[in-house]
């Protein structure tokens, strides 16, 4: 009979409740190894250029005599050659995705040596975010 | 007689996900002719490897296409292996295998939906995708990507998977399995969907040989080509056999999916209690210098590599066939004589890629 097969099915769905995850209440769980963004230390950076020269997107630009570094998110892959390539291992990724943005612009992220506060980025997006809705 | 019409199909389509274009010249309902073009959003990646190091090249090979990612990825790093005569371990062979398969799993599923999409099955999509989602999580875990998952590299893998996870991976394979068995059920015995595919899209057996099917096209029609049986990676280890059937029509296109799902997950099952222990990549020294052809099976059919260096760290040529564009002619051939009404299913037992097809 059709009609209790259908039921089963019915019967089921009632009790396991929705397939998918209901997000803003329930956060996404990332594993340990997702490649979410490259986070850099930049403490640690020596500014050798090695990570810039390396990237296929080239969406990473070192300057040593300004003591910047400089990463593009939208044309980052997040292929993690650069993280493998740094000889002071001050680069890493984070399991976290970069926030949405709305323009171009915004996904450029700049760290520079030079500021007290290491944290900053030209076009207003704040760079440590950790948990972004 | 009737009048000729042209209908034109795509490149933008309820029912294509991608854009190709048919020009279909109609006489009633029925087909005469099917005039296709291609080439919508070509991306140059082939003339990329001119100006990329070879070994961050793997990583474009990875972004040819989504569902089949790991096996251009594969596909180039064989090739590029084979000219510089590098040995890969033993246990990174495995590795490539079970990624392998399961981005054929993940592929076939997603497939199983979106033709259950086209012929208006819209619960059975949903199901799909459902059951799709676990592939993705094994990949997250082990690789950190759901779609692009970037492991391959040229003398072995990046990342290992160890001994527990990888049992887990074939636990919930197995729990997989059990959802698959009820989700095949509906596309094996559903009357509707026999309706809509048994007969349809019929291509025979020599014709599927002379205009040069593959993959599960060719398959479908009783041709046991295979490329998994050249025993790349780790197929000459495993108990490997072709999944045939001889209808030729839709139906066991959708049929030969199926059962190719079930026999990934015992390819799976046998490599994880084969799997080796040792190291998992070599270190490459040097740059190409000659040309090779690598034959890959990809969840559409055989995708061929041909890469060709000249000894510095920068190659001449790299060329990918992919399956889609040698199924196009016999695409064609199976629309003419057709219906209007299931033009969208034959385009889409097919499987086309057209995103491997303009890389």
């Amino acid at each position: 009979m059709k009609i209790f097969t259908m039921t089963k099915t019915v019967t089921r769905n009632l009790v396991q409740g929705p397939a998918t995850l209901m997000y803003p209440q329930r956060e996404r769980v990332y594993t340990p190894i997702t490649r979410g963004k490259i986070e850099n230390a930049i403490d640690k950076c020596i500014f050798c250029g090695l990570c810039g020269k390396r990237c296929p997107t080239y969406a990473i630009t070192v300057s040593k005599e300004r003591n910047e570094w400089e990463i593009d998110r939208l044309k980052c892959c997040i292929c993690n050659l650069c993280v493998e390539v740094c000889p002071t291992k001050c680069l890493s990724t984070d399991n976290h995705y970069a926030p949405p943005v709305t323009e171009k612009s915004q996904g450029l992220c700049k760290l520079s040596l030079v500021q007290v506060s290491p944290a900053t980025s030209d076009a207003g997006q704040p760079e440590s975010d950790g948990g972004e809705p | 007689m009737a009048h000729k019409n042209i209908i034109p199909i795509g490149p933008q389509h309820p029912v294509l996900p991608e854009p190709i274009h048919f020009d279909l010249v109609t006489e009633d309902e029925k087909i005469i002719d099917a005039i296709p073009s291609i080439s919508y959003v070509h991306r140059g990646l082939e003339r990329l490897i001119e100006t990329r190091d070879f070994l961050d090249f793997v990583h474009v090979a990875d972004r040819i296409c989504g569902l089949c990612s790991f096996m251009h990825s594969l596909g180039y790093c064989q090739a590029v292996e084979e000219i510089m005569g590098v040995e890969v371990p033993e246990r990174a062979l495995y590795l490539r295998s079970i990624w392998a398969e399961l981005s054929r799993i993940h592929s076939h599923i997603f497939w199983l939906g979106v033709a259950a999409d086209a012929f208006g099955f819209e619960s059975l999509f949903m199901q799909a995708m459902r059951l799709r989602e676990p592939v993705l999580d094994i990949f997250e875990e082990t690789t950190g990507g759901r779609v692009i998952l970037g492991v391959c590299k040229v003398g072995g893998v990046r990342r290992d998977i160890d001994s527990d996870s990888l049992k887990g991976i074939v636990q919930r394979l197995t729990n997989l399995k059990v959802h698959l068995e009820e989700l095949s059920n509906v596309f094996i015995n559903d009357y509707s969907v026999q309706h809509r595919l048994s007969g349809i899209g019929f291509i025979s057996r020599e014709d599927a040989y002379t205009l040069g099917c593959l993959g599960p096209m060719a398959r479908a029609s009783g041709l046991a080509i295979d490329m998994r049986a050249l025993g790349y990676a780790a197929y000459k280890f495993l108990e490997f056999e072709p999944v045939v059937e001889t209808a030729g029509d839709c139906y066991a296109r959708c049929l030969v999916r199926i059962r190719e799902n079930y026999h990934a997950i015992d390819l799976i099952r046998q490599a994880v209690g084969k799997i080796p222990d040792g190291p998992f990549d070599v270190k490459v020294k040097g740059a190409p210098d000659g040309e090779y052809f690598s034959r890959v099976e990809q969840p559409r059919g055989e995708v061929i590599h041909y890469v060709k260096g000249n000894g510095s760290r920068f190659l001449q040529r790299f060329r990918v066939r992919v399956p889609t564009f040698s199924n196009i002619p016999a695409m064609i051939r199976v629309l003419k004589g057709s219906e209007v009404a299931d033009v969208p299913n034959i385009i889409l037992t097919l499987d086309p890629c057209i995103s491997c097809t303009e890389r």
